[in-house]
């Protein structure tokens, strides 16, 4: 259940950056090839925001898919399978997209210092 | 009226992007162990594998015939008796307790390395939590990853567990000792592990009768 550490991470990323400003939107990227799972994260999501300025946020989730390089026949094909076997047969491929485990953005609730007049 | 959107019956907040890596903290803690290993001149070996395939009967017997200084960072949710196993060859070792944890991160080992305080030029070995899952995603400023398997546990165990398999610099099948006891074929093992590590080293190995143990040392000494 490394969902619940990464899970926690991500509160902390975010309190440290924001400090106590109220957030309603975290969105996530959490590539089909990162080895996460995301319905874990959303479940974890909601135990560690409790109490916290997060606590009650809409989270959105970004599932890039994969996408890999065979590096004995060149050819660059799709892929959302944990064992990343090249059409050619080949296991030795280079994942360019897919993996990614990023915090995207954050919405926080409309603040007096943000108004524009 | 909203002024993000123009609609009339909400307002939005500010969205503000982050772009953050979820593992940015533990990546960060992990380079600045591995930049620290590297100025004592201590290598780093991260044993990663299930619980029972025999990691700390290898280590016992390792830490006793590598003929380097060796110290032992133990990994596990509860007990202290692989760290008591490890002192008993008469070599230090610190036990990491996770509790509910599945596996260890930077901050952990980074505290251990600290109570351990390893001699210049001595091997480090960090045992992780038995789990062929988490511990895949964590850099703990290792030198370099060892994945075990053991014949007791099934062939396709690499297709099984692909994303921890992969990250593995070595790869040790060991308990060969009981392969006439049991239907284990090591080709088609070879053949699930190529599929998802198509490059590491593959040694066979019996932790309990020393079968095998001299390509491991051989790998180890070899490594810069």
């Amino acid at each position: 259940m490394h969902e619940l550490s990464l899970t926690q991470g991500v509160v902390e990323a975010i309190t440290a950056r924001l400090g106590s400003r109220r957030v309603v939107m975290v969105r996530l990227e959490i590539g089909k090839l990162s080895g996460v799972v995301v319905d874990s994260v959303r479940f974890c999501f909601d135990l560690v925001v409790a109490g916290t300025s997060v606590a009650g946020a809409r989270l959105e989730i970004v599932e890039p898919g994969g996408r890999a390089r065979c590096r004995d026949c060149a050819v660059e094909f799709a892929t959302d399978d944990p064992i990343l076997l090249c059409p050619c047969g080949s296991s030795d491929v280079e994942v360019l997209v897919g993996t990614e485990l990023l915090i995207k953005a954050v919405e926080v609730e409309p603040d007096v210092r943000d108004v524009r007049v | 009226m909203c002024a993000t959107c123009g609609c009339e019956d909400h307002s939005h907040g500010t969205v503000i992007n982050l772009e953050e890596r979820l593992l940015a903290r533990n990546d960060h803690l992990a380079a600045h162990v591995r930049e620290w290993l590297a100025g004592i001149d201590v290598r780093a070996y991260n044993l990663m594998s299930s619980p029972g395939s025999g990691k700390t009967t290898l280590l016992e017997r390792t830490v006793r015939e590598l003929g380097v200084p060796c110290s032992v960072i133990e990994g596990d949710q509860e007990t202290a008796f692989d760290a008591d196993r490890i002192r008993a060859t008469g070599v230090p070792a610190v036990q990491v307790n996770t509790g509910a944890g599945c596996h260890l991160d930077a901050v952990m080992v980074r505290k251990a390395l600290a109570e351990l305080d390893p001699v210049a030029g001595s091997v480090v070995f960090v045992e992780n939590v038995g789990n062929l899952v988490c511990p895949a995603l964590f850099d703990l400023g290792e030198t370099g990853r060892v994945v075990i398997l053991s014949v007791t546990e099934g062939e396709d165990k690499p297709l099984k567990y692909p994303h921890l398999v992969r990250t593995g610099d070595v790869v040790l099948l060991n308990k060969v000792d009981l392969l006439p006891y049991l239907d284990f074929s090591v080709d088609r093992f070879l053949r699930c592990l190529r599929q998802v590590n198509p490059h590491a080293p593959v040694f066979q190995v019996s932790a309990r009768t020393g079968d095998g143990l001299a390509d491991w040392y051989d790998w180890l000494s070899l490594l810069p």
